[in-house]
């Protein structure tokens, strides 16, 4: 059988690999909600392996909600991303640069 | 389990929020005249004030026990009746602010005010929230909510840029939040708040704490400084400030900052309350950078929404140190340090919205130039608000800021009491230049002043009243001080 330990070094893989595909893209703000949405699969991983080496149910439950709350989470953020677009023409992450100080 | 088991009527208020937004969008998709989302913001706030009588009406007394329902998910105590009170009626505040600026600035739809009320529903949420899980969904319905009030102006340039930098950082934050409570639950095997705290007692009497416990704290409190801003996770704070419309702002100034602290005091001092030697040391480095941080770089600032928004990276900083505390004297002047900031923080971005015109912002710092002459009435109520959130007595902002420090000396950490002062004092500068700028130096170009003010009546006499309650509470303050040392003692 797999131990936890791989589960784990699974989501903390891709947690680390997401993390720093959002601070090291400068091209692209759909790269970025594609980060996001590999940060919450992260985290969900974590929720299954745990839930189901605890023998408990409720992990896997919370795990349901946050596939609905990403799935509300992209709908939101391709929204903004067609606003910004429409706004600027442009969606390139270097770009965005507008509010300093 | 049955229904009766569930104990619906606890949560009396956040289903009657709800359902009023419902019905607010239901509302505007069958009438079609041209004012529905003037009406439609009457509406918003009449549901927010029968929310905040709904709580009102169910109080419970400070000292009795608890109440849960949701199976322990959700808990209706003292506490949460207090910040939900707090946040219903700054809610409602910051939509009669922006009621006249949304109509100038082509954001008048009616989904605005239902997306405020979802936020606010959230926010309601999470001030009971008594699981992890509904601590997360009530975050996330909050968040996902304000990032599209953010958008709301849809023309808007910098509105949309704000909108995207507040959208994947605030999505990262919680991924992180997640993250930590992932492994929170791995450890303890619990996803409810009292039950995770049980778990996690003989965890905190050993001598040297669980590398992964320690790890799972680390994960949690940087989710919570990137969601309240504390410096050094506050780089999206300002940029959201300025670029989003100035009613959005005024109202994700004001009530999402209790819920900030429903969350941090829920997570930190009920969850892992027994664990304040891994957090707190966190917790006061993060309160120092943001003092520092907020108040140094509040004073390079020209655009004044940029300014109040370092000033609300300060004021974070401030709000942590009583948390820091790690103590119930500190998590109560926590509480009251809040609720004064949002009445401050509501007030002044109202008093932006009351100054705005047809065409221009009233943005800049040099707009305020000879403010006095223009706008008596303004500018004194401005001067009252600039000084309390100085620290200046007798406002109200002065006692919030001497209790956290009175928590800080009574907790032992009087080198950070002295550090927190002096850059208080720092911090006086700019808001006294505020106040400068208006009373003695000369108009530079009263061209502005020409077109028509954008906001109306009932927004001005809410300023006026906003700035004189924190002047006019003082007899009430001691009670105010009590009621929160109550709410916070029978919480924690």
């Amino acid at each position: 059988m797999i131990p936890l330990s791989h589960y784990l070094a699974l989501g903390a893989v891709l947690f680390a690999l997401s993390v720093v595909g959002i601070f090291l893209n400068r091209k692209n703000v759909v790269i970025l909600l594609m980060s996001i949405e590999l940060l919450l699969l992260a985290v969900n991983i974590n929720f299954v392996a745990f839930s189901h080496f605890l023998q408990d149910v409720a992990g896997q439950v919370f795990v349901f909600f946050i596939l609905t709350v990403a799935a509300a989470e992209s709908a939101i953020g391709l929204a903004i991303l067609i606003v910004l677009f429409r706004a600027r023409r442009t969606i390139n992450v270097e770009e965005l640069d507008s509010l300093k100080g | 389990m049955t229904f009766a088991s569930l104990k619906v009527a606890a949560a009396l208020p956040e289903i009657f929020l709800a359902v009023a937004a419902c019905a607010i969008l239901l509302f505007s998709a069958i009438n079609s005249s041209d004012n529905r989302a003037g009406r439609a913001c009457w509406f918003a706030v009449a549901a927010l004030l029968i929310t905040a009588l709904l709580v009102i009406a169910g109080f419970p007394a400070v000292d009795a026990a608890a109440t849960t329902a949701f199976n322990a998910m959700f808990i209706g105590d003292a506490l949460s009746a207090l910040m939900k009170v707090g946040m219903c009626l700054l809610c409602a505040a910051a939509f009669l602010y922006g009621r006249e600026y949304n109509r100038a600035r082509g954001i008048a739809t009616c989904e605005y005010y239902v997306l405020g009320l979802f936020s606010a529903a959230g926010m309601l949420v999470m001030a009971s929230a008594n699981h992890l899980l509904t601590l997360y969904l009530g975050l996330e319905l909050m968040s996902l909510c304000l990032y599209a009030l953010v958008a709301s102006a849809r023309e808007n340039k910098l509105a949309s840029e704000a909108a995207m930098k507040y959208f994947v950082l605030g999505a990262l934050a919680s991924s992180i939040l997640l993250y930590g409570m992932s492994l929170l639950y791995g450890l303890t095997g619990a996803l409810e708040l009292p039950a995770i705290r049980a778990a996690l007692v003989s965890a905190a009497d050993a001598d040297a704490v669980d590398p992964a416990l320690a790890l799972a704290v680390v994960f949690i409190v940087v989710a919570l400084a990137f969601k309240l801003g504390a410096a050094p996770f506050h780089m999206w704070l300002p940029d959201v400030y300025h670029g989003a419309p100035t009613s959005t702002t005024a109202f994700l100034s004001a009530a999402p900052k209790i819920a900030a602290f429903a969350v941090v005091l829920r997570l930190l001092a009920d969850g892992l309350g027994d664990l304040t030697g891994v957090w707190q040391s966190m917790l006061i480095i993060l309160a120092l950078l943001s003092v520092a941080v907020g108040n140094f770089i509040a004073i390079a600032q020209h655009n004044l929404k940029r300014m109040l928004a370092y000033s609300a990276v300060s004021h974070m900083g401030f709000f942590l140190f009583g948390i820091a505390a790690g103590n119930a004297a500190g998590y109560s002047a926590s509480l009251f340090y809040v609720l004064i900031y949002a009445v401050m923080s509501v007030g002044a971005f109202g008093a932006v919205l009351c100054l705005a015109r047809d065409g221009s912002e009233f943005e800049r710092l040099d707009d305020l130039r000879g403010l006095s002459k223009r706008q008596p009435r303004i500018a004194l109520l401005i001067l009252i608000l600039m000084l309390s959130m100085a620290g200046i007595p007798p406002t109200a902002g002065f006692f919030a800021k001497l209790a956290v420090i009175q928590a800080l000396v009574g907790a032992g950490l009087v080198w950070v009491a002295v550090a927190a002062v002096l850059l208080a004092v720092v911090g006086a500068f700019y808001y006294l230049r505020v106040i400068k700028l208006m009373y003695f130096d000369a108009p530079a170009d009263d061209a502005m002043d020409l077109a028509p003010a954008i906001a109306d009546r009932p927004a001005h006499v809410l300023l006026a009243f906003n700035a004189l309650i924190i002047i006019a509470i003082l007899p009430w303050i001691g009670a105010l001080i009590a009621l929160c040392n109550a709410v916070i003692a029978a919480a924690v």
